[in-house]
């Protein structure tokens, strides 16, 4: 219990004193994870919806690939990227593996599944109703598919805020294609299994804490968008 | 239209003939599951027929493309469920206005107006979905009739309402209908209400027209027995 309350006071201490190195971990993490959910998001969302505006039937077999994603080990996707980046790999000459780069790579083979699956279910729910309404509005076929989007957006921005809160918190993936490096690829994740390993339990409470607060403050921004703006 | 047929599971509408004159309210009656609502969808062009002819002003509907997205614009259909879009009462109503290339200003002065005449008018920038059952209703009228279609389709626009409402949309469609020239199929279970605004009134039942005439006539002396006896309220499957 003693560890745990040192831990929150190392916590406040670090981000009283504006520590550098952990507001370089903290800035690379932020970085690597938004642009990983920003390009999860540009890929998923158009995909999701394709997906959820046709008919259960004909899209069953993506379903089962799409689900079955949604739930992988980020270990397993650390590996699969590894070998796609490392030097005997087909990437290998792009020279990514162990840097930001690489974690990105990663963590968007960990969102896109969440976004397009959830995106999906979301449209999948109300679609057919919401499309019927605009066609018999007179909307062509684009408008009507873009009003689908547009009622689902709430289900859409939750589908993107899981997909955050998957790789903001994801360890294995990163540690595999970033390796950790202190200043290059150390995000907050890989740093608390390393002050772990290393019996620094307070650092490691205090940046845990650090990410809760984090990952609070960021899905309750993208919680009041996902609203719109209404009070509860 | 001419012998249309639709089928899911089991055949649902058999239609040899029916033909829908301008300006006229048609009351749609009939038992649960007659095929009622899929008529409704296949006058909208929502659901393709298995078979038979669709006609608009004497020319065939076209298969697919502009020209069958241009004729569907001339329809509006309000479901029985209403859906109302996430966003102002005032951008439900501009929203077949705007699918159609209306101007800003056009689209204002209809939307204001139209919402004035349907009583809405305080509630204009209201988030639809905060509104009652009553007033989504009255918008879903407002928003079908705002590019003034040729054809309005009810599929049973007073469902689960109060009388109060019931009178004021029923007051709604008949002034749009006759200040409009908008030809009006509406679908109702309640006879009563066809009676009340209906010019013509169809009893389908089992998937075909048994009978089609003007109010009157349905009303005081029907051609068919089942017709009799589903406008006295009687069982009639």
């Amino acid at each position: 219990m003693s560890r745990l309350l040192e831990g929150i006071v190392e916590a406040f201490r670090l981000i009283i004193s504006f520590d550098p190195d952990l507001l370089q971990i903290v800035f690379l993490s932020l970085r690597v994870s938004g642009m990983a959910i920003i390009l999860s998001a540009l890929i998923g969302v158009p995909l999701g919806a394709m997906l959820g505006l046709k008919e259960e039937r004909k899209t069953r077999f993506f379903n089962k690939i799409i689900f079955t994603f949604m739930g992988m080990p980020p270990v397993v996707a650390g590996l699969i990227i590894y070998l796609i980046l490392s030097r005997q790999g087909p990437l290998g000459v792009l020279g990514l593996l162990y840097t930001p780069s690489a974690m990105v790579i990663a963590q968007v083979f960990l969102a896109t599944p969440i976004v397009i699956g959830l995106t999906m279910v979301g449209i999948r729910a109300k679609g057919s109703e919401v499309e019927e309404t605009a066609r018999s509005l007179g909307a062509g076929s684009t408008l009507a598919a873009w009003t689908v989007v547009m009622e689902s957006r709430f289900a859409i921005f939750g589908a993107i805020i899981t997909g955050f809160s998957r790789v903001i918190a994801e360890v294995g993936a990163v540690m595999i294609v970033g390796g950790n490096i202190a200043g290059r690829t150390r995000v907050m994740t890989t740093a608390i299994v390393l002050e772990t390993r290393k019996g620094n339990f307070e650092l490691a409470i205090g940046l845990g804490l650090i990410l809760l607060i984090l990952s609070f403050v960021i899905n309750s921004v993208l919680y009041n968008m996902q609203k719109g703006g209404k009070k509860d | 239209m001419n012998e249309i047929i639709k089928a899911y599971d089991k055949e649902v509408l058999k239609i040899d003939k029916l033909v829908l004159k301008k300006g006229c309210i048609y009351g749609v009656i009939g038992p649960s599951g007659a095929g009622k609502s899929t008529l409704l969808r296949i006058i909208n062009l929502l659901t393709p027929p298995d078979g038979g002819k669709l006609c608009y002003h004497g020319k065939p509907v076209p298969p697919n493309g502009h020209d069958r997205l241009e004729l569907q614009r001339k329809m509006a259909l309000v479901f029985q469920k209403t859906l109302l879009f996430k966003d102002s009462v005032y951008n439900n109503v501009a929203y077949g206005l705007k699918a159609r290339g209306y101007s800003r200003v056009e689209i204002e002065t209809r939307v204001i107006s139209l919402l004035d005449q349907v009583g809405m008018k305080e509630l204009t920038f209201r988030r639809a979905d905060t509104l009652s059952g009553g007033e989504a209703q009255r918008v879903a009228i407002a928003r079908a009739v705002a590019f003034e279609p040729e054809l309005l389709l009810l599929d049973e626009p007073t469902a689960n309402l109060d009388p109060g409402n019931i009178e004021l949309i029923e007051g709604m469609i008949t002034t749009l209908a006759k200040t409009k020239d908008i030809t009006v199929v509406m679908v109702t279970h309640n006879v009563f209400q066809a009676r009340r605004i209906a010019d013509q009134v169809i009893f389908i039942n089992q998937g075909e027209i048994v009978e089609m005439g003007t109010t009157e006539k349905i009303f005081t002396e029907p051609d068919h027995n089942s017709t009799r006896l589903f406008v006295e309220g009687k069982m009639v499957y």
